[in-house]
């Protein structure tokens, strides 16, 4: 039986009558058509569905729509408003992707680990970024990317022989 | 020709969509009338299915059909294996079961409905009844007579053997020898664990009998060529397109089931079908790697010299052969050797079928099974005759001026400075400093180990003569009307960073920005033929056959030139994107000019065919050998078992570096990789056949807090195999650091007396070395 939800998802105001069991990541999905989440373990582990929900980082591959309902919700589709935001910058100056299926979620959860902890050392980053897997980059190039959006030296430039 | 481009750490050119989130990965595509399929898989490893009912899932409101393999096998063929094994012995490997299951998450059914979770509804409400049956679960006892079978039909688990040998006799090795060591080495089953789990969308046009089948695969031409001979569709109505792919690492190197049952689904239903894996079915029914055990015997003289090696290798297969399975555990005996001069082999290999999912290529697929070997026993031979571990290596290295260099497995190797790559490594770790602080750290009673490896590796796959299907690669370019240049690839990049690197290439020998090439790839209707991405081939094959097409756009070029500066071809220079005549006229005609008048085709030259545009196919003629030398510092908590890399220096000679920013992150990857193989990672089957890393939580992969700082360095040996020189990262990392992780460990742990541990090296597994050998109460 749908039920209604109301949530405001990239400052636009959206309501859907839909069935209670749909988690929050196939509502934006696909009844929003907001594509840049992705599903990677549908378990809460690799991150990869990692959104914003009233600004911290949520996996939307394990909370209904509707228990974000009144909610304020931001996904990478609504980070760039005219101009790419520092962290996605720093992912592209860093070569911090290769096949890109984490990263949205990686710069989601990023910018929450900058909004808790501006200049957050390596190691915090690092520790900040425990619920999202990479298998691609072995993650040095993200926690350059990280750094470079806070303001900080890339390490790996230092580094290369 | 100027490298603008070529040499510079550019950042990616296919980034700006990824990092916005709107690149179109499988599940993203949405088509009208879309239908959505999920598969019920066995929760058995063996078992005879006496009876499946589907009547409650069907008469779920949105099911639109749910079937059995009565229903659909007959219609989908079986799943083929490319590899060219003699007297393989294999079971049929139709889509869904017949009678029987042979793994946990063998697929059964396969239910369709209007929404996906309806779909997943209807598999619940499947009702099958299994009779469990006995599992076969460890290759070595499924190879002895006498074992319950894997397929009873078969009446053996062994799949094949393989016996060769190479170089000098091996008897007379072994005779000759002061001493023979002997070692035992299991490289454990590994899960490849792509972020995003494979996801088919097929759509048939039931006017025109073609199929789109959109999937997220590193092969969508392989897979051209390989599935009409299960669907009955033919090559020239069939597309496949690969659109972005979320990680390969070998596990999207495939064909699978579901590419035939969803393309079929799609034509029986006249509605497109899409099927999303989710991550316990990619745990359980994506192809796993290695799983190898290895005995070997190893015949050295007193001073170190090493005369020969014997291996013995059982590969468990898992139940089926999937594209290359059989074939994985040959490449391994290919570069047994490693970087070495070992003048007598002779290689054992027993292929087993047991019941869980099959093994095929992972990230290295073979090779690093053989560093991991060959490396191992390098520190085992130093230590059993106290040699010093660098000089060992270095007594048997080849010498730089000894290329090409053909070693006793059968190859040879095209270039290589090994010497080189290992003064690098030792200059950037401080090799000399570490060892103070290695006597240091021991001295004051801590766990303090270095790791050494030194690699040689195969890529650029391949000559097509190795090669099951083929190991050419095709390109096209056209400089377009406008000036514009499009670049098409038969390589299938997915996360490589091609549409960079070879733009890069493109736009450095057209002479033009780099901003007015576009590179395609991953569509077979735009790609038209292409081997696609594996084996790091991309750059050195594909790169490759797009040289060869610039160089024929050129030569035309040239000749249209010559006819508008009214020469001839010989006196025509070019350079930096114009064309011009020295001495002839003061005329200079850039790309835009002379492409407008091919199109336009108002005066051409007498013969001269309208349009610029060339596509080739480039047949290497040998593979390319990429080396180096990883140094690896681990420290080890005596109470916990913990390892932590403390330093991690890697020096890979891949040839030329077209954008080093890339190539650092292709190690970088593939080190992180090695370090979940060393650490934590282990595919875990119970002896039932149950897989208990069915997930993330049960399967451990590194994460960012694992990840130490690197020291990234290289030398720079090109390979005369192509123009380009390139050799290939996209394993390097993986291949060269599990063993210099592995080394460092057990170095560590060598003051207790410890000799040998199996991965993964588990704080759990570590733990109990130390209390086994650390007397009870001893202290620091």
């Amino acid at each position: 039986m749908p039920i209604p939800v109301r949530l405001r998802v990239n400052d636009t105001e959206r309501h859907h009558d839909i069935e209670p069991r749909t988690l929050l990541v196939h509502y934006l999905r696909d009844h929003l058509g907001l594509t840049g989440t992705h599903v990677g373990c549908e378990t809460g582990i690799c991150g990869a569905c990692t959104v914003l929900v009233d600004g911290k980082a949520v996996k939307s591959c394990t909370m209904f729509a509707v228990q974000a309902d009144g909610s304020a919700v931001t996904t990478i589709e609504g980070v760039a408003n005219g101009h790419l935001h520092p962290v996605q910058q720093g992912f592209w100056d860093c070569h911090g992707l290769q096949c890109g299926y984490c990263t949205p979620g990686m710069i989601m959860a990023s910018i929450h680990l900058l909004a808790q902890n501006p200049k957050p050392t390596r190691d915090e980053v690092a520790e900040g970024l425990r619920g999202n897997l990479c298998r691609c980059t072995g993650y040095s190039h993200i926690l350059d990317a990280v750094a470079q959006a806070s303001g900080q030296p890339i390490r790996s430039e230092v580094a290369r022989g | 020709m100027a490298d603008k481009y070529v040499g510079k750490a550019l950042k990616r050119i296919e980034d700006p969509r990824l990092i916005k989130g709107i690149g179109t990965y499988v599940d993203d595509i949405r088509l009208p009338g879309l239908l959505h399929a999920a598969i019920l898989r066995s929760p058995h490893a063996h078992a005879r299915i006496t009876r499946v009912k589907t009547d409650a899932a069907k008469a779920i409101p949105g099911v639109v059909g749910v079937f059995t393999g009565a229903d659909v096998n007959a219609s989908c063929g079986s799943v083929p294996c490319a590899a060219a094994i003699p007297d393989l012995k294999a079971p049929t490997h139709t889509v869904l079961a017949g009678d029987r299951v042979y793994f946990v998450g063998h697929a059964v059914a396969v239910a369709v409905a209007t929404d996906p979770y309806i779909a997943r509804d209807a598999v619940d409400a499947i009702d099958v009844d299994y009779e469990p049956l006995p599992a076969v679960t460890d290759a070595e006892a499924a190879a002895k007579s006498g074992s319950p079978l894997t397929h009873p039909s078969l009446g053996t688990n062994v799949a094949y053997t393989q016996s060769t040998a190479g170089g000098t006799a091996i008897d007379e090795a072994f005779r000759r020898a002061d001493r023979v060591i002997k070692h035992r080495l299991y490289h454990q089953r590994l899960t490849p664990m792509p972020i995003e789990p494979r996801g088919v969308v097929a759509s048939f046009n039931q006017g025109e009998g073609t199929l789109t089948l959109y999937s997220s695969t590193q092969i969508p031409h392989l897979i051209r060529t390989l599935l009409p001979g299960m669907i009955n569709v033919p090559e020239n109505k069939m597309r496949i397109v690969a659109p972005e792919v979320g990680g390969g690492f070998g596990a999207k190197l495939n064909v699978y089931i579901e590419e035939a049952l969803v393309a079929h689904l799609a034509m029986r239903l006249r509605a497109p079908v899409k099927w999303i894996e989710s991550r316990r079915e990619n745990a359980a029914a994506t192809i796993h790697g290695r799983d190898q055990i290895g005995d070997y015997e190893i015949a050295v003289r007193n001073d170190g010299t090493i005369l020969g090696i014997k291996s013995r290798t059982i590969a468990d297969l898992g139940a089926y052969n999937q594209l290359l399975t059989p074939a994985i555990p040959t490449l391994t005996g290919l570069v047994l050797t490693g970087c070495y001069r070992i003048p007598a082999v002779k290689i054992d290999i027993v292929g087993v079928y047991t019941n869980k999912m099959a093994t095929d290529a992972y990230r290295g697929a073979g090779r690093p099974e053989a560093t991991y070997l060959i490396e191992r026993l390098m520190d085992v031979v130093a230590n059993e005759l106290n040699l010093d571990r660098l000089e060992l290596r270095l007594k048997h290295f080849p010498a730089p001026t000894d290329f090409p260099f053909s070693q006793s497995c059968g190859l040879t190797y095209d270039s290589g400075n090994y010497q080189a790559a290992l003064a690098k490594a030792k200059e950037l770790a401080g090799w000399d400093q570490l060892m103070k602080e290695r006597t240091a750290a021991r001295a004051a009673g801590r766990l303090f180990g270095i790791g050494v490896s030194t690699y040689v590796e195969i890529c650029a796959m391949g000559p097509s003569a190795a090669m099951p299907a083929g190991g050419w690669e095709w390109g096209c370019v056209r400089m377009e009307i406008s000036g514009k240049v499009t670049v098409i690839t038969g390589v299938s990049p997915h996360g490589q960073g091609e549409e960079t690197t070879f733009a890069q290439i493109a736009a450095d020998r057209l002479g033009v920005p780099i901003e007015d090439v576009v590179v395609l790839h991953g569509d077979t209707n735009v790609a038209h033929y292409g081997r696609d991405t594996y084996g790091s081939r991309g750059t050195a094959v594909g790169g490759t056959a797009i040289v060869m097409s610039i160089d024929k756009i050129i030569t035309k070029a040239k000749a249209l030139a010559a006819h508008l500066l009214e020469t001839t071809a010989d006196h025509v220079e070019f350079a930096n994107g114009v064309f011009k005549s020295p001495g002839v006229t003061n005329r200079e005609i850039p790309w835009v000019e002379l492409a407008g008048a091919a199109y336009v085709a108002k005066s051409l030259p007498p013969g001269f065919e309208p349009g610029l545009e060339a596509s080739s196919f480039f047949e290497p003629s040998n593979f390319t050998f990429p080396f180096g030398t990883h140094i690896c510092c681990v420290e080890v908590d005596r109470d916990t078992g913990q390892v932590k890399i403390t330093k991690y220096v890697a020096v890979d000679d891949c040839g030329p570096q077209i954008n080093p920013l890339l190539v650092e992150g292709q190690v970088q990857g593939g080190i992180a990789h090695s370090i979940g193989q060393v650490l934590f990672e282990q595919t875990i089957y119970d002896s039932e056949g149950q897989l208990l890393t069915g997930e993330f939580m049960d399967y451990a992969m590194p994460r960012a807090v694992d990840i130490p700082d690197y020291v990234l360095g290289h030398t720079v040996t090109p390979s005369p195999v192509n123009p380009l020189g390139v050799k290939g990262v996209g394993e390097a990392g993986t291949i060269g650091a599990t063993p210099a992780i592995a080394n460092a460990v057990l170095d560590a742990l060598s003051t207790l007396g410890v000799t040998h541990l199996d991965l993964p090296m588990t704080p759990q597994r570590v733990w109990q070395a130390i209390k086994t050998k650390a007397p009870a109460g001893a202290t620091v």
